[in-house]
This record gives structure tokens, sequence and C-alpha cells, in this order.
């Protein structure tokens, strides 16, 4: 086990790598510094000579890859790319283009994403699963058939109908929560109803869909055939048998959600002024704040490979017969 | 899990209170404790990027900084139009001129003999700074915070990490440090260069100041440098030296630029590590201000608390001349501030917003432009008036039409249609005729806006209203209203310049015209086709070239935008702040000046220094006309349109008069919040009955289920 | 007249003939043909097909350009002409014959007023509006109907003669029961197409909006953004998912570890991220480029391409990951043992015997996919990295449209328009993977579907 963990830990580091040069490619080679400093010293007065300054004070000054006037190690570590981007391996965000501290910010907006997406992710867990049991239970009857359609439908609904009715029905017609905004503590359960059950609507058609169709493979199998020749009755296969099976696939589908848990869903934060990372992100893409962004597809991308990590670990711990040390 | 429970519980039980009348309501952003008290509620939208007043030069910076710091001088709050009075200093100064051996001169003496103009300026005693670390001082008097060591500050992230505080009186030194300040090689001050050209030794402080090479992080004590233009004479007054004549120079004393700051704090925030943490004065600054900023979160909200310093000032009891207030002033002569705290909520979206502040949840609101319908209509006269919406709420509206201009700019430069050819001039006004900017205002801003005759906006010393005000080439003057001349004669106008229906004789083919635009929210698509509708009509075709706003201020340093729509907020009062804008030697590609459309015109530019220097009367009067008649026969903008602020508040704020070149109108500001806690449960009580129509929902759904289960069981039976 | 098409109109042209001929070379290929067969004869797939096919046939109109006397068109705006010119000032709402807001009027002697302006085209040939106004939609409804019924019948006639059968009544279709969901979808169909004929001529069937554009024409319009989307982004994703995926699968080594590299490392960005930062930088390029552009439409028309290429470059990846498992199993299957026995080229062995094989799973990823990226366009440009705001797509209708629902009365028609438009090419893309999966995926066996008895 740790020989695996320890190898996929390995694995992992050219990978961090990759996606580091590729940002760091586009945010330094394509798009000019010259443009960031204008866009981050206001509006009216900006000067070439005050470009300059900001530049020098933001450590924008250095050559990219490479110094070739500098002294031995120097060479390569008084550039762009070592300072800029190798430093988020040891998690030193840096400062935002704006002048903030990254690090902090991450620390300050994680709790407001977690507080949207655990409830969730537990709520859509529970919900889909039932619902995904129920018509598994009633296959082929015409519920079945026109739930599925249903689901079909609910997946064909752009998410942001999802955001724009809620907030409209539900804060702006019926008065029964906040329109938008956070608050710290048990007070913030006002201001995550509204975001919560918008995004747990919009992703239920797909889930259940999902989980209708993990059921059914499930239950197509040889072993249930079996366990219904034995006479047992349609519950207990169901719940004895085929969940605790389904229950592979269904974690594996959770696991990969770990980074969007972290990254919030962007597009509800940022409706329903949730100070969460997913509107850090879109603030950050609409302000060009490339530190931030950076910084959050280096985050983003360590979480989903952590989330692969904890799928194989789920799998060998939900199913005996799959070893780690084997793959 | 079992918190939720508890919630929905509560829920439930809220629902079961039907019977028992009216709850609070649940959608309030904010606990009913600080609804109740003299709390301000309002937002922001972005976080102003500088609080340092030596750099803040935007309206959203200005919000914060016209509270906290106070210049020598500020503007009147109830005279129109707008009047200077002393803010911490005796008395407004006059400028005393001098000539180069120190003879002084009567002030209408020639330019050319001028070479020293001086303002003295003597302030107020006993004015007091709000309590700040910076200037705590232990018992024996030394300061307390100002030897600190990079671990001494390891672990703290804002102000609140050094708990005391202190306070002194405010001195003539402080403003002279604040004027070197705008010299310092690490704070880049947005006029440095415009003041450099006339403070004297300006320039010479920066070169020398720069010369330094001082550590980045290192205090730079400017108390060391003497700066001849600005010079304390004793404890209360100093004197700022201009080296040529500059009338306009006394409305910058308005400005936060020219606002106090101790040594002290710069000496506190320049100590190592301290901009790590963000700890500067453009995070947390110091002043003598109404208001301190106790709380800077972007993320969130910012605060501004009252100043307990804050020195004496009252509401103006009455004032001569022209009044902007309607009502009776109930609070003359009651000392300032009335309101405790000013609350700013990050607000991104327009929509939530609007949507609160109609809920009761924000004290005031600038109307969006899509809910403008909502709030108000036009009566037969033209006149704006509330919605029965609105009136329903007491809801009150403020209309000014601001010191400002949008206009559409043609680059000068350009070969296709700047330069003061014939051809250009006339295509320029052909254009100009056809875009219809009364449209504009009609579809994109409601209605709120006049079209401009020409670069100076009601209000402005020199701009001529009614029918002398017209401009002649585009309008005509009929039943008493101004109304565009028609298309057809722009069709022919765009002929005589050689562009008979539009056809560019080069190519063949319609012209094709390039409108360089900066693409900003979900409006943009909608302005653009009504663009590309108007130029269509002289059979144009309009290529929009849309970018951000970082690549379209690089086109237009660059000069290479060849249409493009900007505007301009005038930063005082005087004509010569818009007329500047058309200054040859202000050109924006040659010499990096205001002038966007690179106009260059030395007739122009000669007249504008003559009108610059003379005072407000009749003969200024005379060479603005003459500059205005020249501007629209070159056509180098098309003069688009003077935006209205309609601003509304709810009953329960008071004294919320408009004042467009205040910064600091919020100290006059009064909210009551008993009646505001009663209309917001008044207006949100939630419509509870929904709840259970859900809970039914839900049942009903499952009916279904239940039956297909059933259905099946009886199937396996048989 | 000339043809002026834009790259993205050659790409999705391009790709409906490509589609076509694929369809035409089925015949020979009597299994495959099969399987699309059972696609179109369940009701929900073949429903879904033809609803498809109707929005294609419209982005395929869409695309054949033209220019004439200095303008730009396309088959579509000439079949919708008066659509296009019928412009109002602003916001009408839908079938209305009165505009949205208020409008202050100068008249004589300088007198202002401020009324509900009567529409330029909306209802124009009504004399009083207020009176006829309902009568005239009723009649005009019913008349549509009838006219659609007409079309319907005219179809089975045809089909009767084309079918040569001559003892059959032609209600034959009506009554078979294999095909009536079908049908019935084609019945509903040209209704709808006459109704919504007779009430677009002299109304705006789904209102105005904020410039006065006709509602049903932008939502015609953003068919063709929404298919190229999804279409030219899946054609730049399907050539590198399927030869990466084969070879690593089949060559194995260093090749194998090179493509699993760099699929792993793209799909460990989150998908919005790479997306926001790539178009970001595609946007700069543009700029550097900016004279090079002619005309507002290419412009617009190289950023849309630029989008499907970022949403191409980096949506390969689960295909990929797909393809190479697959060839992988395939590889020790006997079949290839004995290609290579026989002396094939690794070339030959690759698309000769192992992509026909794999193909399946390529046709229902591509399907899959693509209703994801349709919706993506809506999302991207909400966060300002989407289409360029001069075209006309769904998301910019939808963007717009939240300013829209703040005034008063809400003006809700761009946003259902487009919300609608959106949702009928989502589900009938869905619907019509589903009948796919089920078709072609080997795994699945319709029986699985059958209640146990």
């Amino acid at each position: 086990m740790t020989a695996y963990l320890c190898r996929r830990m390995l694995y992992a580091l050219p990978i961090l790598l990759g996606i580091n040069l590729l940002t760091f490619g586009l945010f330094f080679v394509v798009n000019s510094l010259d443009n960031m400093a204008r866009m981050q010293l206001g509006e009216r007065h900006v000067t070439q000579e005050a470009i300059e300054k900001w530049k020098h004070a933001h450590g924008y000054d250095l050559p990219l890859l490479w110094d070739a006037t500098a002294a031995g190690t120097d060479k390569f570590t008084r550039t762009l790319f070592y300072r800029n981007s190798l430093g988020l391996f040891t998690f030193r965000f840096g400062r935002s283009d704006g002048g903030r501290d990254i690090g902090y910010d991450l620390r300050q907006r994680m709790f407001p994403s977690l507080a949207i997406a655990l409830p969730v992710l537990l709520l859509e867990l529970a919900l889909a699963t039932s619902l995904g049991l129920m018509v598994a239970l009633l296959r082929g009857s015409y519920f079945d058939r026109w739930l599925t359609l249903g689901c079909v439908a609910a997946m064909s609904i752009s998410s942001l109908f999802f955001i724009i009715a809620g907030q409209y029905l539900i804060a702006k017609l019926l008065r029964l929560t906040p329109i938008s905004g956070y608050d710290d503590g048990f007070a913030a359960f006002k201001f995550l109803a509204l975001p919560v059950l918008v995004q747990v609507a919009a992703g239920l058609g797909a889930n259940v869909r999902w989980n209708r169709t993990v059921f059914l493979e499930e239950i197509s199998k040889d072993y249930v055939r079996t366990a219904w020749a034995k006479g047992l009755t349609e519950k207990q296969v169901l719940w004895r048998h085929v969940l605790r099976n389904a229950l592979l696939p269904l974690l594996t589908a959770i696991v990969v959600t770990l980074p969007s848990l972290f990254l919030g869903s962007l597009i509800t934060e940022s409706f329903f002024a949730v100070p969460g990372l997913g509107s850090y992100t879109i603030d950050a893409i609409q302000n060009q704040d490339f530190a931030i962004v950076r910084a959050m597809v280096f985050l983003g991308s360590c979480l989903y490979i952590l989330g692969l990590m904890l799928t194989d670990i789920s799998y060998a711990w939900a199913d005996p017969r799959v070893r780690l040390a084997a793959s | 899990m079992r918190n939720l429970f508890r919630v929905v519980l509560a829920f439930a039980a809220a629902g079961a209170a039907q019977n028992s009348g009216a709850v609070e309501p649940w959608n309030a952003p904010y606990p009913a404790g600080e609804r109740a008290q003299s709390i301000f509620f309002t937002t922001f939208q972005e976080r102003p990027k500088h609080l340092d007043p030596v750099s803040a030069y935007s309206e959203n910076e200005w919000l914060f900084t016209g509270e906290i710091y106070e210049p020598p001088l500020q503007y009147h709050f109830l005279k129109r139009p707008y009047e200077l009075i002393p803010l911490t200093v005796q008395a407004v100064p006059t400028a005393a001129y001098f000539d180069a051996t120190g003879r002084s001169l009567p002030s209408d003496a020639p330019d050319t003999q001028i070479s020293r103009v001086v303002y003295r300026l003597t302030i107020r005693p006993g004015i007091r700074y709000a309590p700040h670390p910076a200037l705590a001082r232990d018992q024996q008097g030394r300061l307390r915070y100002h030897h600190l060591r990079r671990m001494d500050i390891a672990n703290i992230s804002g102000l609140e990490g050094f708990p005391e505080t202190g306070t002194r009186e405010l001195i003539a030194e402080d403003y002279v440090y604040q004027i070197k300040r705008l010299a310092h090689p690490r704070l880049h001050s947005p006029i440095f260069g415009l003041m450099s050209r006339y403070i004297l030794g300006l320039k010479d402080l920066a070169q020398r100041l720069n010369g330094l090479g001082v550590a980045d992080e290192a205090y730079l004590d400017l108390r060391m440098f003497e700066l001849p233009g600005a010079k304390v004479i004793d404890r209360y007054t100093f004197e700022i030296t201009l080296s040529e004549r500059y009338p306009q120079f006394i409305y910058w004393l308005a400005l936060p630029f020219f606002a106090p700051v101790p040594w002290e704090a710069d000496a506190f925030y320049f100590q190592p590590g301290m901009a790590e943490r963000n700890l500067s004065l453009d995070w947390h600054p110091l002043g003598t201000g109404p208001y301190q900023l106790r709380e800077n979160n972007p993320n969130r909200r910012m605060v501004l608390r009252r100043n307990p310093n804050f020195h004496p000032e009252f509401f103006p009891r009455k004032s001569t001349g022209e009044e902007a207030a309607q009502g009776p002033l109930t609070d003359a002569g009651a000392r300032l501030p009335f309101i405790d705290e000013i609350r700013f909520v990050l607000e991104k979206e327009d929509i939530p917003e609007w949507n609160k502040f109609l809920q009761g949840y924000y004290d005031s609101s600038a109307i969006a432009p899509d809910g403008f319908d909502q709030a108000v209509r036009f009566d037969a006269e033209g006149r704006p008036e509330l919605t029965p919406l609105m009136e329903a709420r007491n809801i009150q509206l403020k209309v000014a039409t601001q010191l400002s201009i949008s206009y559409l700019g043609f680059n000068m430069l350009d070969p296709v249609v700047g330069g003061a050819s014939e051809r250009t001039v006339l295509l320029r006004r052909a254009i100009a005729i056809a875009v219809d900017v009364e449209e504009m205002i009609s579809i994109f801003g409601n209605g709120r806006g006049i079209p401009a005759q020409g670069p100076l906006p009601p209000g402005i010393f020199g701009h001529r209203a009614g029918q002398r005000g017209i401009n002649p080439l585009v309008y005509t003057w009929r039943d008493r209203h101004a109304r565009r001349r028609s298309v057809a004669e722009a069709q022919s106008i765009l002929q005589t310049a050689g562009y008979a229906n539009g056809v560019d004789p080069a190519t063949g083919a319609p012209l094709v015209l390039y409108f360089d635009a900066m693409t900003s929210g979900p409006d943009m698509k909608s302005l653009f086709s009504w663009y590309r509708k108007q130029f269509a009509k002289l059979g144009i075709d309009l290529v929009i070239r849309s970018t951000d706003y970082n690549r379209f201020q690089d086109k237009m340093q660059k000069g290479q935008a060849q249409i493009f729509s900007w505007g301009w907020n005038a930063d005082y009062p005087d004509p010569e702040n818009f007329l500047f804008l058309f200054y040859g030697p202000n050109g924006k590609a040659r010499f990096g000046g205001e002038n966007a459309g690179n106009y260059a015109n030395p007739d122009f530019d000669k007249r504008f220094l003559l009108m610059r220097n003379l005072p407000n009367g009749p003969a200024r009067q005379a060479v603005v006309d003459q500059l205005v008649e020249i501007l629209r026969r070159d056509g180098p903008w098309l003069w688009g349109f003077h935006a209205q602020a309609y601003a509304l508040q709810h009953a329960w704020v008071r004294n919320a008069i408009p004042n467009q070149m205040a910064h600091n109108a919020l100290k006059y500001w009064r909210v009551m919040p008993g009646l505001r806690v009663a209309r917001q449960r008044a207006w949100n009580q939630p419509v509870r009955g929904a709840l259970l129509g859900l809970f039914f929902f839900v049942l009903l759904s499952t009916i279904p289920a239940v039956i297909g289960q059933w259905r099946r069981r009886r199937a396996t039976a048989l | 007249m000339k043809l002026a098409l834009l790259t993205t109109d050659v790409a999705l042209l391009g790709t409906l003939i490509l589609v076509l001929l694929y369809f035409w070379s089925l015949r020979q290929h009597k299994l495959t043909s099969q399987r699309w067969r059972t696609v179109l004869k369940t009701p929900t797939g073949g429903s879904a097909a033809i609803l498809l096919a109707m929005y294609v046939g419209v982005a395929g109109l869409d695309s054949l350009r033209f220019t004439a006397g200095g303008e730009t068109f396309t088959a579509l705006d000439k079949m919708l002409w008066s659509l296009r010119t019928q412009v109002e000032t602003t916001y009408s709402a839908p079938l209305a014959a009165f505009g949205y807001a208020k409008e202050t009027r100068y008249e004589a002697h300088g007198k202002v007023a401020r009324d509900y302006p009567r529409l330029v085209y909306g209802g124009r040939h009504l004399r009083n509006p207020a009176q006829d106004r309902s009568r005239d939609l009723i009649l005009r409804v019913a008349r549509g109907g009838l006219l659609g019924v007409a079309g319907f019948c005219a179809l089975l006639g045809l089909f009767k003669i084309t079918r040569r059968c001559p003892h059959a009544p032609f209600w034959m279709p009506l009554a078979a029961r294999r095909w009536r969901a079908q049908v019935m979808v084609i019945a509903a169909l040209c209704v709808l197409g006459g109704v919504i004929g007779a009430l677009a001529a002299d109304y705006h069937l789904l209102g105005t909006d904020k410039v006065g554009s006709d509602v049903l024409y932008l939502t015609l319009k953003s068919i063709r953004t929404g298919l190229v989307l999804g279409v030219v982004s899946s054609l730049i994703a399907l050539p590198l998912a399927v030869t990466l995926g084969i070879s690593a699968g089949y060559l194995g080594g260093w090749v194998d570890d090179l493509v699993q590299y760099l699929y792993t490392t793209l799909s460990s960005i989150p998908g919005v991220l790479l997306i926001a930062a790539a178009a970001l930088s595609l946007d700069l390029l543009m700029q550097q480029q900016a004279s090079d552009f002619a005309s507002l439409a290419s412009r617009a028309d190289t950023k849309l391409l630029a989008l499907c290429l970022v949403l191409g470059l980096t949506g390969w990846t689960s295909l990929c990951r797909l393809l190479r498992a697959e060839a992988l199993k395939l590889r020790t299957i006997e079949f290839v043992s004995a290609a290579r026995a026989l002396g094939g080229t690794q070339l030959q062995i690759l698309f000769r015997h192992l992509l026909p094989n794999t193909f399946h799973l390529v046709i229902i990823t591509t399907v899959l996919s693509f209703s994801d990226l349709v919706l993506a366009e809506a999302v991207l440009t909400y966060i300002d990295i989407g289409v360029d705001p001069s075209m006309e797509s769904w998301g910019n209708m939808i963007n717009g449209a939240r300013l829209e629902l703040a005034r008063e009365p809400v003006v809700w028609w761009s946003l259902m328009a487009a919300l609608c438009g959106m949702f009928g090419l989502v589900l009938a893309a869905n619907l019509f993977a589903d009948a796919v999966r089920d078709a072609f995926d080997p795994r699945l066996n319709n029986t699985l579907l059958a209640a146990p008895r």
C-alpha cells in the first residue's frame, strides 16, 4: 500500500510539472506583462515608468526561463519560471497581481465553498441513490420510462436556467431566502439554502440516470440471477446484493468530484455572491489576475490527482479482489 | 445533518406560527440588531485599488478616501454652482503673484512677467487624527510601534494586531509632507506629471529621491528634503508656490491628493514585513476625516466607522444663492456626522443589488438601467417621476446632470477619419448627424441623459442653454426644441465628402470603418448592433473591434484606434477641465496626455491658453464660445451625451442631496433606523404557503411510484 | 450573388457531407447499417433523429453564405428576410402590436407625450389592434394549422408514390404501429411549422429584443453557433483522440507512456480553467492580427473557431482513454495476431483492423459529448470567454436576459426562446445518444431493460 502510494506520488510530479509549464506558457509567453501591469494599476494616467515600477515590485522584471547574465545556479533561479511556477510545488502561492496574499485568501474562501459543496454532495447522493433504486425496482414500468425521460429532459436544461429561475422564484417572488450574500457561522444557512437547492436540482437528472444505469447493470449480472433463483425476495436482492456492489462505481463518481468540491461551483457562487473559491476564480479570470488563475489551476490539478488516488484506495477498500500492489 | 434538521424544524415552526402574524423577514441579509442601528447600508462593486491619497484617482477610491481624508478645501454641500469653502483651513486662499525679482504683481499681470504664484494656507488648530497604531505612544512618549522587528509582526494580518492606538493634532507640516509624497520614488502618483509642471521644484525633488536608490522596504524620511514649492511657515501655516499661473490649481486643493498624511504613517508602514501583509496606506488609511476604515475585506465588505476625534463641523445653516436642497433643512446647524457606520457590501451583479434595494436592505441605489422602467416614468412634460410602486414605498428620487461627457471620438491621426481635410471633416459631420444620440439615450440610458451640443455639460461655466447653445451643424431649432438634422442631409454631406451612398471610391465597396470598443457586460452586444445600424444609414460598414480594457488602453496609447467611445468626468467644475481634452500638447499618442483623439489645431491651442487664465466673466465666455465653435466645425468628437445620475433613497434616509463634486457628502446624510426596520418587516413577509405547497408537491410526486410498486406486487402475486 | 463561406461554414458543411458520405458507404456494411436502423426504429431515437435533422437543416442553410450588393447573408437569412429586416426600436412582447415601454413623443407646439408606441411591423395590418388582435391570432393559428395538416398529407402522398405500394391506403404510415411515434413527430412539426409561419409573417412571434431584432430570428440563427461548436470541436478532438488512443494501446512502450502522460496532464486541469486560460491567450493572438479581419463577421467567426479549437484540444482525453483501453484488449485477439502474422504493417493493422472495431466507441462518445458542448457555450459566455458578443448565440441571449429579468414587467421572452431552442437541441441529442448507445454498445443487451417476470 505505502509503496503504491509513493509510486503514485512520484508519478504525479511530472504531471504537475507539465501543468506548470503549460500555464506558464499561456500566461507569460502569450500575454504581455505590460498589459497585466496596466490592468492592475487602475485607470487614468498610467505611464510606462509606472508599469516598470509595478513589474519590479511584483518581481515580473525577470527573464522568463533562463538568465544568461546571472552566475551559477542563479541562471535558473533568477527567472520568472522558477519564482512563480515552481514555488507552487511547496504550496507557496505568493501574492496576487492585485497585491493580496493568495494563500490567505484561499484559506478564507475554502469554507464557504465547502459549506455549499458538502451539503450538495450529501443531498445529491441521498436523493439520487434512492430515486435510482426506486427506478431500478420498478424497471420497465411507465414510471421508469417517464422518469428516465424526465431525467434526460432535466439534463438538457442549461444549469443557468436553474440558477436564474431559482433566484427569481424563491428569493424574489416568495421572499423565502436572501437573494444573495453570505455570512459566517450558522447565519450562513439562510444564504446557502438556495444555492444548495439550485445545485442539487441541476445535478439530479444526470445523477439519477447514472445511478439507474449502474443499478441495472448490476441487476443483469449472473450472481443476481442466482440470488433470485435461490428464492430471495426482490427487496433482499436489491438491498443486500445490488446496492452493495453498485457502491463501487458510485464511489468512483463521488471521489472524482473532489476538485469541484474545493473549486466550488464557479457559476453558482458567482451568482449568489458567495465568497468561495469559485467566485474567486471567476473574478480572477475576469480581472486577468493570472497569479490567482495559476494557483487555482495548480490546486485543482493537485486535488484531481489526489482524487484519483483516493479512488484506487476506495476500490481496494470496497472490493477485496482489487489489490493495489498488483496494479 | 442534525443542525440542518434543527433549522428545518425551525422553519416548520415559523410556518406554524403563521397565525400569529408578521415575522422577522427570512430574507434579511443582516441580523435585525444591525438593521436597527445608525448604519448606512450600501454597496461596492470592485475593491478600490488604492486608498493612499497620493495614488487614489477614481470615483470608487474617492468614495472612501473622501470620507477618511481631509484636504484643505471642500465644496459647499448645498450651493450651486459649486463653490469652494474651507474645510481644515481658515479661509480659501487667494493667489499672490510675484515676478522674478520677488516683486508683488497685480492679479491681471501678463503671464510672461509672473515667475512665482504663492498660496498661503492657515489651518484651524485642534484638528486631530483618527486613532491609529502608527500614532500610539508609550508612557515615555516614544512611538509604540515604530521599532518592530520582522518577527514581531509575524502573526499579524491586520491592524487589529496592534492593540494600542494614539492620535495627535494636525499640523501644517503634514500637508507639506503629503505634497512631497507626490514625488516619492515608490508611490506613483497619477498627478505627479501634471503637478511637477507647476509646483516649484517638485520634479527636481523626484530626481533627487530617485537618485538615492533606497531599498524597497526602507523608510524614506521626506522631512529631510527641501521642496521650494511647499514650505512650512509656522505650526499651522504653510505655503504652496507654483512656477507659473494656474488658476485651476485651487480646485486641486479640494481633492484627496492634497490631504494631510502624518510622517508617522509612512514610518510605521515602511517597516520590514509590513508590505507583505498588506499593511500599508493603500489598505489601512489614516486621516482626520469624519470616518475611519475599520474593516477592509475586499471579499465581503468594507466598513467605515465614525472617527471619535472628528473636529466640530456643522450642517450648513442657510446659504445664499441657488439651493440644491428641496425640502426644509431640519438638520441645519447640527454637528456632523450623523451616521455611525457606513457599511459597503460587495455586490458584483446589478440585479441582486437592485432587488435588495427594493426589499429595503440597501438604503440607497443608483438605478440600474434595466430597473428603470420599474422605478421612474416621465410626466407629460418629460420630467421624471416615480412609478406608483416606488411611491407606495416612499422612495425619493434625486436627479442631477453629471459633470461628464460620453462621446464617440475619432482618432485624428487616422488616415480615413482623422485630419483636418475637407473630406474627413465632412465625413465626421455626416456621421455625427446620422448617429441618433437621442435614440441611444432613450434605449440604452432610459432617457437618463441630455444630448451634448459641445464638450461642456450644463453646470460648467461657459455652457449655453437653449437656442444659443445648439450645435447648428448637427441640430436645428424648431418648436422650442433642438432637432437633429435629417439623414438625407447627412447623406448629401457624405456625397460632398466623396463617399456617395457610403461607397468608398478607392475600392468601389462600402466604406469600412472600425469601431474600437471595450467589451464589458452583456449589454454591449445590443449597443454594437445599434451602432452598426446607425452607420448603415449612410451605407458605411462599421466593424466592431472589441477588446478588453487593457488592450484598448494599449491601442489608444499607440494611436491605433479609429473610432472609439469614451467618457470624461470633471475633476473640477471649470471649462478648462473639458477643453484641455483638445489641447494639442495633451495628445495621447504623441505626448501621453488626455487628448485621446489626438486633436491638434494651433488656433484652438492659442485661444485655449488665453481662456485658461481668464477669470469667469463675459470675456471668458466669449473665448469659450469661440473654442466650442472651432470644435464643432472640426468635429473631432461626435458629441454624445451628458449622463444624468438618478439616485434613489428610501424614506428613512435624509439629506441625500446630490452633489457631483463633493466626495465627502456622507457626513451630511442621516438614517432613521426605526422606520427602516418597520418597513423592511412590512415588505418582506415570506410567502410561507409556498413551503406547504412544496411539501405537497413532493408527496404527490411519490404517488406514481407507490402505484407502480402496488401493481408490481399484484402482478407477482398473481 | 457570390458564395462567401467563412471557415466555420466550410467546417460545418464539410462535416455534414462527411456524415452523409458515411451513411452512403454503410450500404456495404450490413451489421452497422442494421444498427443504425435500430436507432431509427426506437420511438425516442427516431423522433430525436427527426428533430436533430431539423436543427442540422437550419444550421446548414445558415452556413450557405453569400454576398451580393455589399451585403452578406445566408440562405436562411434569405428565407427569413422579412424577420431579418423588420426591426423595431426596442423590446416588444411576443405577438404584440404595441411597444413594451412608453416612449416620449414630440408633438406639435413642443408638447411632449408619453405613451406605448405602435410597433412598426408587429401587427401593422391591424386597423384597430386592441379589438382585432385576438380574433386575427385565432384565425391565423387555425389557418396555419390547416396548412400544416395539408403539408403533412402531401408528405404522406409523396411517401406513397415513392414507395409504390398501390394497395395500401395513403394514411398507412399512421396506422402502422412500428413507426407511429416518428410519424406523429413529423405531423406535429408540420402543424407547428404552419402555425409559426402564419403568425411570424405579420407578428413578432417571440417578441423583439433590446434593439428591436426579432427573437425568433435570433433563436434560429443561434442554432448554427451551437451546432458549429458541437460539431467542429468534435471534429478537432476526434483525430487526436483516435490516433493517439489507438496507437498508444496497440504500440505500447514509449508511445503509450507519452500519450498517457499527455492526457493525464491535460485532464488533471479543471476544465473551465484550462479553457479560460487558452481562450484568453487566443484572444490576444487575435488582437495582434486585428487588421487581418475584413469584417465583423469574419472576426466573430475566427473567435468561434478559436473557441472550438480550445474545446477540441482540451476535450479529446476521455475518448482517448477509452480507445487506448479498447486497443489494449484488441491487440491480443486472434484476428489482430493473424493480421500481424500475415505480415501487415503497423499502419495497416491500426487503421484496417483496430479502427473499425473501436468505431462504436467513437460514435457513442461523440454523440454523448455533443450535448455537453452545446450547454458549455452558455456557461462560457457567462464568464466572458465564450463566443463573440456580436454573434447570435443562445449563450449571448441568456447572458443579456439576466438584466431583462429585473425589468418590470419582466422581459422573459428572450430567455425562454434561448432556453427552449437549446433544450430542444440538447434533448434531441441526448435521446439520440441514448438510442445510439443502446444499439451500438455490445455490453448492453436489450434484454437488460425488460422486467423479470
